[in-house]
């Protein structure tokens, strides 16, 4: 891992929405190089529209958002933007990770289907390789993921969501890998609803209500208040709001 | 006996086998079209692109009567304005691409009805419905076997951003920008699969040689290029037992064909090997947890 000095990640007076109706308004700040940072907020306060934006599936309304020379980013979006039913399995979804060095027509070679077996096994799901992703539980799914992260070997890795809806030995598990990310002073940013993990793994947090809160440390960002103006932020909202005047 | 019903007819007739070979090219470009229309639920769009390029056919047809390549560039030029259209209105707009497709096609239909009847001809709409699989000449057979070449060649140079644009589009569009461009490039060969079909099968029968193949095949294997083979293998099956059929029973061709597709479909609803209906319904016991 070479490391990256500075920001990784950059907003300029970033606004990011569908269809001319932000989601998320007038954010400016950085996510450091080889932060680990937890995006908290209540529903519908833009935490994925955010990271679609870092992904580049969104593009922003206004401002800009600059990445880092290296800023090879990873993406695991919500479980539910996959569509299970479909007829592959666990070692093909994984080996998709690869993408970046196989493209869309290259061949994956010897070394690579170790790589693809050693991913599998730090993830717990060795002897699943040629299962179905439709028998796979939630959790077991989400393992799968990782390892394709895992593959991916990015300097950026944003999650979407990770741990909801799985059991806590797996949630367990994956922080473990989460952390080992950390260590290997990869950026991670994660958008995350449960609090306690935040507060024991996560240093850094963004908390946003449509538009930026609190971003620092993270127990100077969930306090209380900092909470409360974040669920005001959202009950505020009015989805008939006028055009936005406000400067950059 | 066995010869003089399954081998015979292509022996002595010239038009038989020129019918097999162009219902076995179909075939093998409709297996894994029709995959893949079914994996991303997309089982009615074949239909409505179906639709869509009948009143190309048609304007061609007026132009130059029964004209191979008139009419087929109708239906590609019909075929690919609906597509487009519909996948910009989709990106543009709140509109699924169903509703945006459907308002297309159905444009697309009424206003190719119109022109036929301001022409005043007397076009011979029942060979782009139904199709003569039993007048296929060379060109025709040439343009069968074509598209199906295109059509495989093209599938497998995309084949795997087809596959992770069906299971993971947002994982897609993080490392690749292909994603647009592969949908688009999938419809294109579907409009090429169902012109090249309606002149054996009609357009609306064209696309039963690619659905029922494909939807049966998802009650025998739990892998994509498994069912791609098998909807191929029922395809072909099926488009030999529907022309010796109905060259034994006086029946007509491309509907025999697309009969013999669907009892192919509802025997592997009822005994296909992964989740065929007859299975559960057999007393067994459970295994071990």
């Amino acid at each position: 891992m070479n490391e990256i000095s500075g920001s990784a990640i950059q907003f300029t007076n970033v606004t990011l929405g569908y269809d001319r109706r932000p989601a998320v308004h007038h954010l400016s700040g950085a996510f450091a190089a080889g932060s680990l940072t937890a995006v908290v907020g209540p529903n519908g306060a833009g935490k994925s529209t955010l990271l679609k934006g870092i992904v580049g599936a969104l593009r922003p309304l206004d401002g800009q958002i600059s990445l880092g020379e290296k800023a090879r980013i990873a993406y695991l979006p919500q479980a539910a933007a996959i569509d299970q039913s479909f007829p592959i399995a666990v070692e093909d979804l994984v080996a998709m990770g690869l993408w970046r060095r196989t493209g869309v027509l290259g061949g994956i070679s010897k070394a690579d289907r170790h790589r693809i077996a050693d991913a599998i096994s730090a993830v717990g799901l060795e002897g699943f390789e040629d299962r179905a992703l439709s028998t796979l539980s939630g959790g077991q799914m989400q393992r799968a993921l990782f390892a394709r992260l895992l593959l991916q070997d990015a300097p950026v890795i944003l999650l979407d969501e990770p741990f909801t809806a799985i059991d806590s030995k797996t949630a367990r598990d994956l922080l473990d890998l989460v952390q080992r990310w950390h260590t290997e002073k990869r950026t991670v940013i994660a958008v995350l609803h449960d609090m306690t993990i935040v507060k024991e793994v996560f240093p850094e947090a963004l908390l946003i209500a449509r538009g930026p809160v609190a971003w620092g440390p993270t127990q100077d960002v969930l306090t209380p208040e900092n909470l409360l103006i974040a669920r005001r932020m959202i009950e505020a909202h009015s989805p008939d709001a006028h055009e936005c005047t406000r400067a950059a | 006996m066995m010869y003089d019903f399954l081998i015979a007819p292509f022996v002595e007739f010239d038009f038989m086998r020129r019918a097999l070979v162009g219902a076995l090219a179909l075939s093998l470009g409709a297996g894994p079209i029709g995959v893949f229309l079914m994996l991303r639920r997309m089982s009615l769009v074949g239909d409505a692109m179906a639709h869509a390029i009948l009143p190309g056919a048609a304007i061609g047809y007026l132009f130059a009567g029964l004209s191979l390549g008139f009419m087929t560039m109708g239906g590609l030029i019909a075929g690919f304005v609906v597509a487009l259209l519909a996948g910009f209105v989709t990106r543009v707009t709140v509109l699924k691409e169903d509703a945006s497709l459907a308002s297309f096609y159905l444009l697309s239909l009424a206003g190719g009805v119109t022109i036929v009847s301001l022409k005043g001809s007397n076009v011979d709409l029942l060979h782009v419905l139904f199709g003569s699989v039993l007048a296929l000449d060379d060109p025709t057979l040439i343009l069968l076997a074509g598209s199906a070449t295109v059509t495989l060649v093209f599938l497998a140079l995309i084949y795997r951003p087809l596959v992770l644009e069906c299971v993971d589009p947002g994982y897609l569009r993080s490392v690749s920008k292909s994603g647009a461009l592969v949908h688009l490039g999938f419809l294109v060969v579907v409009v090429l699969n169902l012109v090249a079909g309606f002149h054996a099968l009609g357009t609306l029968l064209a696309v039963g040689l690619i659905m029922l193949p494909a939807i049966a095949a998802r009650f025998w294997t739990e892998n994509v290029g498994g069912m791609i083979g098998v909807a191929t293998l029922i395809g072909i099956v099926s488009s030999a037992a529907g022309i010796l059929v109905s060259y034994h029973a006086g029946l007509p061709t491309g509907p025999t064909i697309i009969l013999a597709a669907g009892s192919l479909y509802i025997l592997s609803i009822i005994l296909g090997a992964r989740n065929g209906l007859l299975w559960p319904a057999l007393p067994r016991r459970h295994l071990e947890a």
